[in-house]
């Protein structure tokens, strides 16, 4: 079945989804909901169903490739296709979409909007999701990244919270300005390129000759829009504020997922079509990752805003992939990659745990908590675990990659490797401040009647918890779909591993 | 007598092509039959009797349009050009103005429509009061609309430019009529009449004077003729150049670029707003359409000259848009410097003289021709979107009455804010693929400096774009705010058509890119 067209498919699915959602009447909540949730399910099997037909070793560096013509006038393509690091993107945002469903159930009922037209934006940008990370055409993969900021600004601006208007008009500030540079630069390759009805495909696009100023100036244009996305320190700053507001379901997709759209964006675009620039921009952008990694981790420490904390520790995060990716080794960036994965998981289950927190007291601060692991010992122990697994304690997943984009790091910047390393001792202390703070010492007089999670909250944190300590324990089936993409992508910049100065054993790639 | 006689003889008769002018004969004609319906018909049955006329008329015009497709030449002894670029934009042109007469047409929002019952009566005068009471309205608007699409059609088409000034005229005189004639705030509307005219008034003597300059240069007014003196290099380079700016700045102000804007966001406000939304996108088609000819064919060879001017021209209009759009506080004033905001994105893609796609097509023209079409349509939709919130007084244009609109009427601020997106230019609308295709042929006419700007100014729009998205669904509804008028199916449709077309050329534009592309290429 390899004519089937799967992923278009993939992404048609959560599309009508959306639509038979907001066409429901609005009184007919509780099945707008179900309909949302068995849509996503139905796109999760799809993936499973994807991922298995996988083929890792495949000769093709895109598999499940589609290509019809769309706008040949500007050599557009409608083109699909996955390598191993689009695969696990997917999966990922697949695997969240259905969870946030579920972990939204109740957050926008008492809202005087309609709560089908949440769930309808969902399922809309999990289309944008899969889309974008699975469009192989520039010009197709720009027009997904833009059309995506629409459902996560109504997501924000109609559903967040107080400051929700705010928030959702920085957001998409930022983001279009990233967006309209990086439009820019899209039309500036386009010029550049041979041209043709094809113009814009990855493949067509590799190894176009173009001047160094010209090249500098296109991979400026897309790294500062994928920096804004990521976010890169100093660019970041929209970032708290949106997750702050956001609903808890919106902030695990824009996190856990949208951000991901930038680092993408760099290992896959920046990366392959700009090597030289890539190569010319390597130490300013290592300097900023690292700066990103400590400031990030400081700020998250001095937050007393749950949720902005949460933000915080993303930035830190972010700035380890985006070393990972720029470090230029094959280590570093299935680091990265991998980090890309776990992040999201780890990101998501903080997120939506302290979801359920604040819908049970009503208030994001951290000081209104306190004992909770007393009274909600469920609920206080997968906090624990997510927040371990986010500082990266051996064992859960986050560890296997911060160690890969350390050492990747390490055996090229070594300066950098070390500086970055204390990132993990910033994060021990933002978790667990945190974590010391909400939950042990005695109940107050408001947490005290506090219910633990019930079973729909169960089900909710269940995989995510699952999936963190599987893949601590054997990230092997991830880092064989990724290293392959990782090696080609690797090829394309034209740059090796770095001899090892006391050659290593064999076999002691993970 | 007996020298006119001579004279007559002397004259050769001007043979006239009416094959090839049948568009704009039609629209003429049926603008001609109007006047006598209004004269001669029974009043119940005029306003839809002119209604129906129009629109066949207008289908009509368009299906001529169509049959002369590349077939192209000169006619009217080469004072009118039949040619790619001139057929596109009169077919533009008739499509657009179909909404565009639908929308002014509509009678259900305010009572007796959207006009003053008889334009002649003064403000509050017992005359204007018997004609309310009685529930009449004139129904002249409609040959006004009809003579003023005519002067359009020609406008692009012409190929001297006596011509082109007649046309002009025939284009301007109306709508400065129109202007006149809202309904609710009459002073205000025959204000901003007055000031479009007297402001049109002046541009058309700019106009003019460069006309004569040219004369003076080339010793013909034909562009073709003008082409050629410039290419030898004979005449007077100083009457050539004055000339040639006092031309561009008479065209300039048509198009409403800074700084020869001012007039437009008071005529914008002040026009019947289906008028404003049609002029906004039709006469900005036409007036664009003669600029491409005059600047293409007629001092093609002076590129070099004046590319730098349109650059700066180009940059100031984009600023002047984008940054007095985010302190207005009434809806019309505000699309009015969006309006001016996307003439300077449309000037961005002129400027890609050399531009040469793989067809050999002229990537600056066909971008624009692009731009053209995809801007009206969304204009019109966006205007008749203004006419249908209201409250007592009429329309409700101040921002702060946009507030929470979404909770009243869903449907209309989603259209609302489709539209907005297209202006701003988000992809799968068809803004978006406009701008890219007039910022690739920027970029491809080495203009690369004037592309970055053009995209942080699209940043700075999409600003005040979102503003307003922002206020029909994120704020509070004010609790005396206007309601949404449910309209007959004339503005329905019309809205309808806008929002089609503006999602189509975002989603599928390959046709209308294509045929732009074939229709680059001007007749000489």
């Amino acid at each position: 079945m390899t004519d089937f067209p799967w992923l278009t498919t993939l992404g048609l699915v959560p599309l009508v989804g959306a639509l038979v959602v907001a066409a429901l009447p609005s009184a007919r909540e509780l099945l707008a909901k179900q309909v949302a949730l068995g849509f996503s399910l139905v796109v999760l099997a799809g993936t499973i169903a994807l991922a298995l037909q996988f083929d890792s070793d495949g000769g093709e560096q895109f598999q499940f490739a589609e290509t019809y013509e769309w706008i040949p006038q500007f050599g557009v393509s409608y083109a699909l296709g996955v390598d191993g690091i689009a695969l696990v993107l997917i999966a990922m945002a697949t695997v969240l979409t259905p969870v946030c469903i579920l972990a939204s159930w109740h957050d926008v009922d008492s809202d005087r909007r309609s709560a089908k037209g949440y769930f309808a934006l969902l399922l809309l940008l999990e289309m944008f999701m899969i889309g974008v990370f699975a469009a192989t055409d520039v010009f197709l993969f720009y027009v997904l990244f833009e059309a995506m900021l629409v459902p996560m600004y109504f997501i924000i601006g109609s559903y967040g919270g107080a400051q929700r208007s705010y928030a959702a008009v920085k957001f998409l500030l930022y983001s279009l300005v990233g967006g309209l540079l990086m439009l820019a630069a899209v039309i500036g390759l386009y010029v550049t390129s041979d041209g043709g009805p094809k113009a814009f495909l990855f493949e067509n696009l590799l190894g176009t000759e173009m001047g160094t100023g010209t090249e500098r100036l296109l991979f400026l244009g897309f790294f500062i829009a994928f920096a804004i996305k990521a976010p890169l320190w100093p660019l970041h700053t929209w970032l708290p504020d949106a997750a702050a507001e956001s609903p808890p379901g919106g902030a695990v997709l824009l996190v856990g997922v949208l951000d991901k759209v930038g680092t993408f964006g760099m290992i896959r675009f920046c990366l392959p079509l700009f090597p030289d620039a890539s190569q010319w921009a390597t130490p300013a952008v290592i300097t900023l990752s690292v700066i990103g990694i400590l400031y990030g981790a400081l700020l998250a420490i001095g937050q007393t805003d749950m949720k902005r904390l949460i933000a915080y520790t993303s930035i830190s995060h972010f700035g380890f992939i985006v070393l990972g990716i720029f470090a230029m080794t094959s280590q570093g960036q299935a680091g990265a990659t991998l980090y890309m994965v776990n992040h999201g998981f780890s990101t998501a289950a903080l997120f939506l745990i302290a979801g359920f927190l604040i819908s049970r007291r009503g208030s994001r601060l951290i000081r209104d908590y306190g004992g909770v692991q007393r009274v909600a010992p469920m609920l206080a122990g997968t906090f624990l675990v997510a927040g371990l697994s986010s500082l990266a304690l051996p064992g859960l997943s986050s560890f296997v990659s911060e160690i890969l984009v350390l050492i990747g790091t390490y055996s090229r910047y070594e300066v950098a490797a070390v500086i970055a390393t204390g990132g993990i001792i910033l994060a021990s202390l933002y978790i667990l401040l945190m974590y010391q703070r909400t939950m042990t010492g005695e109940p107050t007089e408001h947490t005290s009647q506090m219910a633990d999670l019930n079973t729909r909250e169960a089900w909710v944190v269940a995989p995510l918890i699952a999936i963190i300590i599987a893949l601590g324990f054997f990230p092997k089936p991830l880092l064989d779909v990724i290293n392959p993409a990782v090696d080609r992508t690797m090829e394309q910049v034209g740059v090796t591993d770095p001899e090892p100065a006391q050659p290593a054993a064999e076999g002691a790639r993970p | 007598m007996n020298t006119g006689l001579t004279l007559a003889a002397e004259f050769e008769t001007p043979s006239v092509e009416y094959r090839l002018l049948a568009p704009m004969l039609i629209v003429f004609g049926v603008a001609v039959a109007g006047v006598l319906l209004e004269a001669f018909m029974p009043r119940p049955f005029r306003h839809e009797t002119q209604l129906g006329l129009a629109v066949a008329g207008l289908l009509a015009a368009f299906a001529s349009v169509v049959m002369l497709a590349g077939d192209y030449s000169v006619a009217a002894s080469g004072s009118v050009a039949v040619d790619g670029p001139a057929l596109f934009l009169q077919g533009a042109i008739l499509l657009m103005a179909i909404p565009g007469v639908l929308a002014t047409a509509e009678r259900k929002v305010d009572v007796g429509g959207v006009f003053a019952p008889a334009g002649s009566s003064t403000p509050g005068s017992p005359a204007e009061r018997l004609l309310v009471a009685e529930k009449i309205t004139q129904t002249e608007v409609f040959p006004l609309l009809m003579f003023a699409i005519g002067g359009m059609l020609l406008f692009p088409a012409s190929n001297d430019l006596l011509t082109m000034f007649v046309a002009l005229e025939v284009l301007s005189l109306p709508l400065y009529l129109l202007c006149g004639l809202a309904r609710r705030r009459r002073l205000l509307s025959q204000e901003a009449s007055l000031k479009y005219f007297l402001l049109g008034a002046y541009s058309s003597a700019f106009f003019l004077y460069g006309v004569a300059l040219l004369y003076g240069y080339a010793g013909t007014v034909r562009l073709s003729g003008i082409a050629e003196a410039v290419s030898s290099e004979a005449g007077n380079e100083t009457l050539l150049l004055t000339g040639t700016a006092l031309l561009t700045v008479g065209l300039l102000f048509k198009v409403g670029a800074a700084p020869f804007h001012s007039w437009t966001p008071d005529v914008y406000q002040g026009a019947p707003t289906p008028i404003t939304g049609f002029m906004a996108a039709c006469t900005k088609v036409a007036a664009f359409g003669a600029l491409l000819r005059v600047l293409y064919v007629g001092v093609g060879g002076l590129a070099w000259e004046w590319e730098p001017v349109i650059w700066g021209i180009a940059i100031l209009t984009m600023g002047v848009g984008s940054v007095l759009a985010l302190t207005q506080t009434d809806i019309k004033r505000m699309l009015a410097y969006s309006s001016i905001a996307h003439a300077g994105f449309i000037l961005t893609g002129l400027v890609g003289t050399d531009a040469v796609g793989a067809d050999g097509e002229l990537l600056g023209v066909s971008s624009v021709l692009f731009y053209l079409v995809t801007y009206g349509f969304s204009t019109i939709g966006a205007f008749a979107v203004v006419t249908l919130v209201r409250d007592a007084a009429g329309e409700a244009t101040h921002l702060s009455q946009w507030a929470g609109l979404a909770r009243r009427s869903p449907v209309i601020a989603v259209v609302f804010t489709f539209f907005l997106a297209a202006f701003a230019g988000i992809p799968l609308t068809s803004g978006f693929t406009a701008k890219f295709a007039v910022f690739s042929a920027a970029w491809a006419g080495d203009a690369r400096v004037l592309v970055i700007i053009g995209v942080i100014m699209s940043a700075v729009a999409a600003f005040f774009y979102f503003r307003v998205i922002v206020l029909m669904f994120f704020s509070a509804p004010a609790p005396d705010g206007p309601s949404v008028v449910v309209p007959s199916p004339l503005t329905t449709v019309a809205i309808a058509i806008g929002a089609a077309v503006t999602l189509l050329l975002g989603v599928f534009p390959t046709y209308v890119l294509e045929l732009a592309g074939l229709a680059s290429q001007f007749v000489r």
